[in-house]
């Protein structure tokens, strides 16, 4: 059985523009993230803190990957500054636009660059995109076991012991490693980053990689290799008839408003 | 690709019986199958499931793929997924739909993957219709257009998977009606698949029931909890307001976050989408985050103090006025004159 000290464990992460923020959409529908702040996603810190804990307890290697534009390595020195040990980022332009199956394809590669690792921890979801298919899609790429919406796990020799959110419930699994798992931010409060550890991280390297460095190839990635197409945006009509409910008090108002439930009969049922 | 033909829909169950959300989207397959002219297959994997059969040939199955095995007692990723490949490499249907639940988001990504084919998430609607590559100079007849919500509600995007098959999609529940019955051909296929395929690298050590299922998608009348609700306070009349209509609470996500309701209860592009007769908005400005989710609602009233709230637009009646105020006194009417309706 392995020693838990000699575990790698890789984190992904996603640089997300700040929610708050307006972000521009391009012609071709994708966000033009070039000029907003970018923060690391919600679950993904959390990711990012599960891996920290299990180094605090066994000493294990953690490893940040990021696929996105050079602005993206501001989210990796942040994760340096929460006390991971490496941090990858993959950029390249030709990856610009790739849906999730070129993204998984793209951190396939990276991760099988890095060569060994005991477990994977992903976000659930992204607050941008949000289809919550990276994590499974990188997955099948390496063949190995997953749990998905995972609220807590534990390490236990060879296995990881967890709990994920089902339809209806909850599921208690036991996988054995090396796996993939995607956390909910629910499962953790991440660490924020304290002064000295920023400055750690501001000297610690960040290795870039371009699609060459992974040997992945061209024509899988970016907008042109991806299975998915953004064909058209529109407006979403969400106007409604707006008629105002007359009444010079609440009384009224309220006599008004029971006259109008029982023209709709929405409510012929009810009383 | 011309010999990609079919529609398929994977069938969720909780062992007694077929998911809402999967007779939903059975409803939507049937009618694009029937405008491509070809035939709607339901998967149904499990175990003690083939009562369950009849189900599906009641809503429209023309064809169930149903392998009920011991060993599939347990939704496992690994095994589903490659029960299911296998099958979708077999029988090479277009359209391949599951449920954007839970279960249905864990298995639809590992199968795309699988098959190196596009997957698009959570569906607000399908249809179908043409598309012209004018880079590549390829035109495209009757594929796919999946329909999902983008940068926070305001837009909607058409994606479309062009160059692959089949198209996957799953779809966010609460989006369609539960259809009339109206049966298919109702062909029945058992699938076997052998001991060499099976994995045993995760083992189900409990499953935990610890939600009824929600009432939400159920309900006739809704009652959405907002912000202008202040706390608790406001909770409790709106919760005897529910409750004086027949109906239920649900609430914009601030309120969620706040503690206030159980996150089962959050309605919009990050929680459930419903279609009540009435959805009457309380204290709710009208986000399109939020009123994504109770687009297909018959009648939305709202309850607001504020006629510049965006609410105001995209509701069909509106009362201006405090819900303190407003609620109580309605509810003092449907209590006394309760047959006033
Ligand atoms: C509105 C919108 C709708 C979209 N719909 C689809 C769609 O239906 N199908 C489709 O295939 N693509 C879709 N895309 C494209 C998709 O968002 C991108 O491929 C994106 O790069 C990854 O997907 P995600 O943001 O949904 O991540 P998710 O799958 O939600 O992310 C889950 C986790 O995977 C990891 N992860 C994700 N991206 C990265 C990354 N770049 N680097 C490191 N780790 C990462 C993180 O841990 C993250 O928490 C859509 C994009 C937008 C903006
Ligand atoms: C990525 C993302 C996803 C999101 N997803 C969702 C989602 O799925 N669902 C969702 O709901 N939100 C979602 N949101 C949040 C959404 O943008 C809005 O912030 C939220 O819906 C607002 O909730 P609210 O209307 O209750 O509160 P507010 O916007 O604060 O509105 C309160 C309203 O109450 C009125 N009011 C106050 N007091 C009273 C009173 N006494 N009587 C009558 N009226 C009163 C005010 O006039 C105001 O109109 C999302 C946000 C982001 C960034």
């Amino acid at each position: 059985m392995k020693q838990v000290t000699e575990m790698n464990i890789i984190v992904l992460i996603k640089q997300v523009p700040d929610p708050r923020e307006y972000v521009r959409i391009r012609e071709d529908g994708t966000l033009d993230r070039e000029k907003t702040r970018g923060l690391i996603n919600d679950c993904d810190k959390s990711a990012l803190e599960a891996a920290l804990r299990l180094k605090e307890r066994y000493g294990c290697r953690v490893t940040a990957i990021s696929m996105g534009p050079p602005k993206a390595e501001d989210a990796l020195r942040e994760a340096l500054a929460m006390g991971i040990d490496d941090a990858v980022l993959i950029s390249d332009r030709r990856a610009r636009g790739s849906d999730t199956l070129a993204t998984s394809y793209v951190l396939y590669k990276a991760i099988e660059k890095l060569g060994k690792f005991d477990l994977i921890i992903c976000g659930a979801e992204s607050s941008d995109g949000g289809t919550a298919q990276v994590g499974p899609e990188l997955a099948e790429f390496l063949g190995i076991p997953q749990a998905t919406f995972v609220e807590d796990f534990e390490v236990e020799g060879n296995h990881i012991l967890l709990r994920r959110r089902m339809d209806g419930g909850h599921e208690k699994l036991r996988l054995a490693m090396p796996a993939l798992i995607t956390v909910l931010k629910e499962i953790n409060k991440p660490r924020t980053t304290t002064f000295s550890g920023i400055l750690r991280a501001m000297n610690m390297p960040i290795s870039i990689w371009s699609l060459e460095d992974i040997g992945a190839e061209v024509d899988k990635v970016g907008l042109s290799g991806s299975p998915t197409k953004i064909m058209k945006i529109e407006k979403v009509n969400l106007r409604r008839r707006k008629i105002l409910i007359e009444g010079d008090n609440v009384e009224e108002k309220v006599n008004n408003l029971l006259r109008i439930l029982r023209e709709e009969g929405v409510l012929s049922e009810v009383v | 690709m011309k010999d990609y033909s079919g529609v398929w829909v994977y069938a969720e169950h909780d062992g007694n019986a077929i998911s809402r959300s999967t007779l939903e989207i059975m409803g939507k397959g049937r009618e694009l199958a029937s405008r491509l002219g070809v035939e709607l297959s339901v998967v149904l994997f499990g175990y003690g499931v083939s009562d369950l059969v009849e189900t599906l040939i009641e809503y429209g199955a023309d064809n169930v793929y149903v392998s009920d095995d011991e060993r599939l007692k347990y939704y496992k990723t690994l095994n589903y997924a490659k029960l299911l490949t296998e099958l979708i490499r077999r029988h090479r249907p277009e359209i391949v739909l599951f449920a954007a639940s839970y279960k249905g988001r864990d298995l639809a990504p590992r199968v795309a993957a699988s098959l190196r084919t596009g997957l698009t998430a959570n569906c607000i609607d399908l249809d179908i219709g043409d598309f012209e590559d004018r880079e590549k100079g390829e035109r495209f007849e009757k594929i796919l257009y999946q329909i999902v919500p983008a940068y926070g509600g305001n837009v909607v995007a058409t994606i479309i998977t062009p160059y692959h098959r089949p198209q996957i999609a799953t779809v966010r529940p609460g989006n369609f009606q539960v259809p009339e019955k109206f049966p298919g051909k109702g062909k029945v296929f058992q699938i076997n698949f052998g001991s060499e395929d099976w994995d045993d690298d995760v083992e189900v050590l409990e499953v935990e029931r610890d939600e009824e299922d929600s009432k939400l998608e159920k309900a006739r009348v809704i009652v959405g909890v907002g912000v202008g609700a202040r706390g608790s306070e406001g909770v409790k009349i709106l919760k005897r307001l529910a409750e004086a209509l027949g109906g239920t609470l649900g609430a914009t996500r601030p309120v969620v976050d706040a503690g206030l309701l159980p996150h089962e209860c959050m309605i919009g592009e990050t929680g459930k989408v419903v279609r009540p007769e009435l959805y009457l908005a309380c204290g709710i400005s009208g986000a399109a985050h939020h009123m994504i989710g109770v687009r297909g609602a018959k009648v939305i009233i709202a309850i607001n103090k504020d006629p510049k709230s965006p609410i105001c637009e995209a509701a069909d009646y509106i009362v201006i006025g405090d819900i303190f105020e407003v609620v109580p006194k309605l509810l003092e009417k449907l209590g006394k004159h309760g047959d006033a309706l």
